[in-house]
């Protein structure tokens, strides 16, 4: 399956200055793991020490938050927009 | 004043420190960033004899606040009343019940005085002009008032649809008000872009670590004026969240410096049903929160995508507390409970807050043979169209005895 991931600016840096990368994936974990194999450094940004999608990264697949689908397992198909969203810090009380 | 005990910024997530600067995400897991102190700096100086001797401002703790030198803005505020809530405790059938009271907080009768006391003291540190910040109300009106008294520019930005009270609220002042064609989620959205696009402090965008901190005074008032002790159980509203964990950290703080015993103080929070993820998070046992469109009349609460949802969600789970939420007509009848039985007019936000410990009394998850403190945050001059159409409207009569003897018959009052 190929899908289309969205980087924020942040971790273009890592991607050679792509905001849009395509990869290989069956899940959001594979997909994770094909970020890194093409673009070493992006999983440590990602997911913490136990491969878990860090709190404050939101992973989107077609605009659905993947933490309310199956994480890291949520399944992709041909065609999945992906997006990687770091989430907006901020808030009154 | 003696040397500061910050040490750097800490992120919450992954730990990494940096140095203090006007910034508030992490740049390697965008986590939030918090400030770190060194406490063993203040062993045996910082003593319960020190803080009496100060002026009864929030300032007297000025050691745990993140300024370097003295506060330059709101160097008056804070230091509310504590009430010992008689009535309140035979309606509930408690037996130990104070308010404390920030709907009187100076200059602009909200807990966000504290708040903005230290995120502008901090902005003129960092040498910024010109201050902002994305607000549901209260803290427009705080920020616009602290920044007059201070000869600082100022923006605030706020949802389209506020109460009138907290537009004029903070429009007296002379700040550049925007009001935004959306909810607070959206301006707060929108005041991260402008943040990072216009040298501003925003108080709560980059300013935030430092803004975050001031809310510990709140704590660290309930406990001295108990008489240095620390509630078995404290309630407070939530809209991000941040009020709940740093009202934790005041007393983690206090118990960690020898100031009081560990009580094994239990913190609850308090939600409108039309806005509840944090509480929702909570009773259904889970650390995830599902961001919502907020629908409310508790405005100063309304915010959907609460940034420190997690963090008072661990809060309230590790203290031993709850979160509860009601609905609108019971955030009113709360409010009126309140005013009718201690004299106290609370915005939509202190309804919220009694109305959820009451049904948290009522419902056992807080017992009734232990002393709990409601933490009532604003005003209700500042949010009266909530409650316009519930108030006994005057009856109209001409100056004369006779008229009025009328009414006083049909109330039952008996002439001497």
């Amino acid at each position: 399956m190929s899908v289309n991931v969205r980087i924020p600016t942040p971790l273009r840096k890592l991607t050679g200055g792509a905001d849009e990368v395509s990869v290989e994936a069956a899940t959001i974990g594979d997909m994770i793991d094909g970020l890194e194999a093409a673009h070493v450094g992006i999983k440590e940004r990602l997911c913490d020490d136990n491969g878990e999608i860090r709190r404050f990264v939101n992973v989107y697949v077609n605009d659905e938050d993947v933490r309310f689908l199956d994480g890291r397992g949520t399944a992709l198909k041909d065609g999945d927009e992906v997006s990687i969203v770091p989430a907006i810090a901020g808030g009154a009380r | 004043m003696s040397e500061s005990i910050v040490r750097a910024l800490k992120c919450r997530e992954c730990g990494q420190e940096y140095d203090i600067a006007p910034v508030h995400v992490c740049e390697f897991c965008f986590g939030p960033l918090e400030v770190a102190y060194d406490y063993d700096k203040l062993q045996g100086k910082f003593t319960r004899e020190l803080i009496e001797s100060r002026p009864q401002t929030m300032w007297r703790y000025k050691e745990l606040l993140p300024i370097d030198n003295d506060p330059t803005v709101g160097a008056q505020n804070g230091f509310t009343p504590l009430v010992r809530a008689k009535n309140l405790e035979k309606v509930l059938g408690v037996s130990e019940l104070y308010i404390k009271n920030d709907s009187v907080c100076y200059p602009t009768l909200s807990f966000k005085d504290r708040v903005v006391s230290v995120a502008l003291s901090k902005a003129v540190e960092f040498g910024f002009t010109t201050v902002a910040c994305a607000s549901t109300g209260n803290l427009a009106g705080s920020v616009a008032a602290n920044a007059a008294a201070a000869g600082l520019e100022s923006y605030v930005f706020i949802p389209h649809d506020l109460e009138q009270g907290k537009v004029l609220g903070a429009g007296i002042f002379g700040t550049k008000i925007i009001g935004i064609r959306g909810k607070y989620d959206d301006v707060n959205r929108l005041c991260s872009e402008v943040a990072g696009k216009y040298g501003w402090a925003f108080v709560n965008v980059n300013v935030r670590p430092f803004y975050a901190e001031g809310s510990k005074s709140l704590g660290y008032e309930v406990m001295e004026q108990l008489g240095w002790k620390a509630p078995k159980h404290i309630v407070v509203p939530m809209a991000s969240g941040s009020l709940c964990t740093k009202v934790d950290k005041s007393i983690k703080e206090f118990i960690k410096l020898g100031l009081i015993e560990d009580n094994g103080t239990a913190v609850y929070g308090a939600q409108a049903t039309g806005c509840s993820p944090i509480a929702k998070s909570v009773k259904e046992g889970t650390d995830l929160i599902h961001p919502v469109i907020a629908d409310t009349i508790a405005k100063s609460l309304a915010i959907g995508n609460p940034a420190d949802g997690y963090y008072a969600n661990r809060v309230i789970n590790e203290s031993g507390g709850w979160a509860e939420d009601i609905s609108d007509q019971e955030v009113i009848d709360a409010m009126k409970l309140l005013a009718e039985t201690e004299g106290i007019f609370a915005e939509t936000a202190g309804g919220v807050t009694l109305g959820c410990a009451k049904k948290m009394i009522e419902s056992g998850k807080l017992p009734r043979d232990e002393s709990i403190v409601l933490c009532i945050t604003g005003n209700g001059l500042k949010t009266q169209e909530a409650i316009a159409d519930e108030i006994d409207k005057p009856r109209i009569i001409d100056a004369s005895l006779k008229e009025f003897d009328v009414l006083a018959k049909a109330d039952g009052v008996e002439n001497i």
